[in-house]
């Protein structure tokens, strides 16, 4: 048996981003192993969306549908998805890098005694039909090419980072039901509850623009200019590592090497002078400014476009010519 | 309550990152070393549980002779004692051989809860945690914010997407920190010269009933094909003049030139 296997990861009842960037690589993928795309979807009345993944290029889709399923559990998930892969055998199994792929694959890979690439930022296939994945270490500061020596071949695949399919709206995929044989007693984790983060924010790790602020936005309540800009954007709020070990931003909004590592089209840097550790969470963004008033800061030279200048000054501009320009 | 808490020594964050060509591990010459900064949480969480509840907390690492300074940091932070898997067979694995070789130690102790970071700084996997938790059949709750520990169980706050979940395992079980959780103690000089006294046991495969083909290199289920620095960024330039001119020249050269608006 053989196949790609992609994990369809569903967040709010909708399918993450990735999860299409994955099953396009797939594609890519499929074409020189031979091998057909597939997908992994687990939920509760979930079955609607099998179509959606018939789209994006999976031409079978393992449905697991049960209310146990409901919540994401690694226990639960992860039995599912070892059974799936057990009877079915498939060569490659791809997960997106988010807080659930992070939890879930390792856990997957572990219950099957096989490796698991982290975080990827690339695949290729080589000339033993391998997958031979790229990954950043040390927060970007250096890159290692990995393969799995065995079967399934695992990654995890950072978002935002290849690029998505174009659907295919007319699509209909071979559903495969997929049995549920879960008692209560291998659930062991229980959620009691989930916290949304007030305001709908964004996510940094999957956003396409982010304005951070550091140690020059001197204080908690200026962040409500870079807010403001974000707002125009749409942007994600992002803060150095200074902003937040000051008390001015939450640990979750930082970027760095003991932050978040992101990768937008556009990152718009204030106030922050671009220590090592901040540059290994963001230099892959695509278009970086800087605006900072030291004009030997280091931000300046990993920046596409710099302004030398007071952030009080150039942010509330900027703000102000963006929301005309997307007025137009 | 026994503690076990996993320690990984990496190199610091200011680090610079040179690779030579044709390695697939990065130059360790001028390097400092420090406790990758998330099992600061896991060793600081398990200190204050010791203090709340009573107990002793165990600290292991796996790595090189060196790696014992991270350990003698954990002890001189309070940990009572620590096991350092040390042996050129358990070196140059990835997270699976790492994690057995770890799961392997902890079998051979008592083990009420185990902490340790989220991931390491250094190779970035968030795997190992997970895996040990796997392979000792245990529960695991990842990326933990804060941390309650009642009657048998946990209940832990892990950071999710847009938000956090609150979860709930028995215990023992296995929790990987993250920032936010606590903030880590500094050694005092009293914890430092104390910590020379505490015991620190090397290990070897058999200490831990390990063969050495299933740990380090020869363990591995993941082969590193090469390791490179990434490509440098083009120059960038200053777009000159005031603020409100400069801020106007920019936002037009990301929708005309850069075309990301």
């Amino acid at each position: 048996m053989s196949g790609i296997w992609v994990f369809a990861e569903l967040r709010d009842g909708k399918i993450i981003k990735v999860v299409n960037e994955m099953l396009n690589a797939g594609k890519g993928i499929s074409a020189k192993l031979g091998e057909n795309v597939a997908a992994v979807l687990l939920g509760s009345g979930v079955e609607s969306l099998a179509k959606d993944l018939a789209g994006m290029g999976a031409k079978t889709v393992y449905l697991a549908d049960d209310a146990k399923l409901k919540a994401y559990t690694p226990d639960a998930y992860a039995k599912v998805v070892v059974d799936l892969v057990k009877q079915h055998q498939p060569s490659v199994l791809l997960f997106g890098n988010s807080a659930v792929g992070k939890d879930l694959a390792p856990t997957v890979a572990a219950k099957l005694g096989v490796g698991l690439a982290s975080d990827c930022t690339g695949v290729e296939v080589n000339d033993q039909k391998k997958l031979v994945f790229t990954r950043p270490v040390y927060s970007a500061k250096a890159v290692i090419k990995v393969f799995c020596r065995d079967n399934p071949q695992m990654a995890t695949i950072r978002p935002n980072v290849l690029p998505p399919g174009e659907l295919d709206a007319g699509a209909s995929p071979e559903v495969a039901k997929a049995p549920v044989a879960l008692s209560d007693s291998d659930i062991r984790t229980i959620v009691r509850d989930v916290v949304k983060s007030a305001g709908g924010k964004i996510e940094l790790t999957e956003a396409n623009v982010i304005v951070a602020g550091g140690r020059g936005m001197k204080g908690p309540d200026e962040f409500k200019i870079i807010e403001e800009l974000a707002n125009v954007l749409g942007a994600a709020v992002g803060a150095s590592r200074a902003a937040v070990d000051a008390g001015w931003r939450d640990h979750h909004d930082q970027v760095g090497q003991t932050g978040k590592v992101v990768n937008p089209s556009l990152y718009i840097a204030c106030g922050i002078s671009g220590s090592i550790q901040h540059l290994a969470g963001m230099k892959t963004s695509k278009v970086i400014v800087a605006v900072n008033k030291d004009p030997e800061a280091p931000i300046f030279k990993v920046a596409n476009y710099g302004i030398v200048g007071d952030l009080f000054k150039v942010v509330p501009i900027m703000t102000r010519e963006f929301k005309s320009m997307l007025a137009q | 309550m026994k503690i076990v808490v996993l320690v990984k020594q990496v190199p610091d964050t200011e680090t610079k990152v040179q690779v030579k060509p044709g390695e697939t591990a990065i130059s360790t010459d001028g390097v400092t070393y420090v406790i990758n900064p998330y099992d600061e949480f896991a060793i600081e969480e398990a200190l204050r549980i010791k203090e709340a509840k009573g107990g002793e907390v165990t600290l292991i690492s796996l790595g090189w002779d060196k790696a014992a300074e991270a350990l003698r940091t954990g002890l001189a932070m309070g940990a009572d004692k620590a096991v350092h898997l040390n042996d050129p067979a358990f070196l140059g694995g990835d997270a699976h051989a790492t994690a057995v070789a770890l799961a392997k130690a902890v079998k051979k102790m008592e083990c009420d809860l185990l902490l340790c970071g989220k991931q390491g700084i250094d190779y970035d996997n968030h795997q190992v945690g997970v895996r040990v938790a796997e392979l000792l059949g245990v529960p695991h709750v990842a990326v933990v914010t804060k941390l309650e520990l009642q009657d048998g169980k946990a209940v832990a706050h892990r950071e999710i997407e847009g938000g956090s979940e609150v979860v709930e395992v028995p215990l023992p079980a296995v929790i990987t920190c993250q920032k936010g959780l606590n903030e880590p103690r500094y050694a005092s000089l009293k914890g430092i010269m104390q910590a020379k006294k505490k015991p620190l046991a090397a290990q070897k495969p058999a200490d831990i009933d390990a063969s050495a083909g299933e740990v380090g290199k020869a363990g591995a289920k993941l082969e590193v094909v090469s390791m490179s620095m990434p490509p440098d960024r083009p120059a960038g330039r200053i777009v000159p003049g005031e603020p409100e001119d400069a801020a106007k020249e920019v936002v037009k050269l990301l929708r005309n030139e850069a075309k990301v608006i």
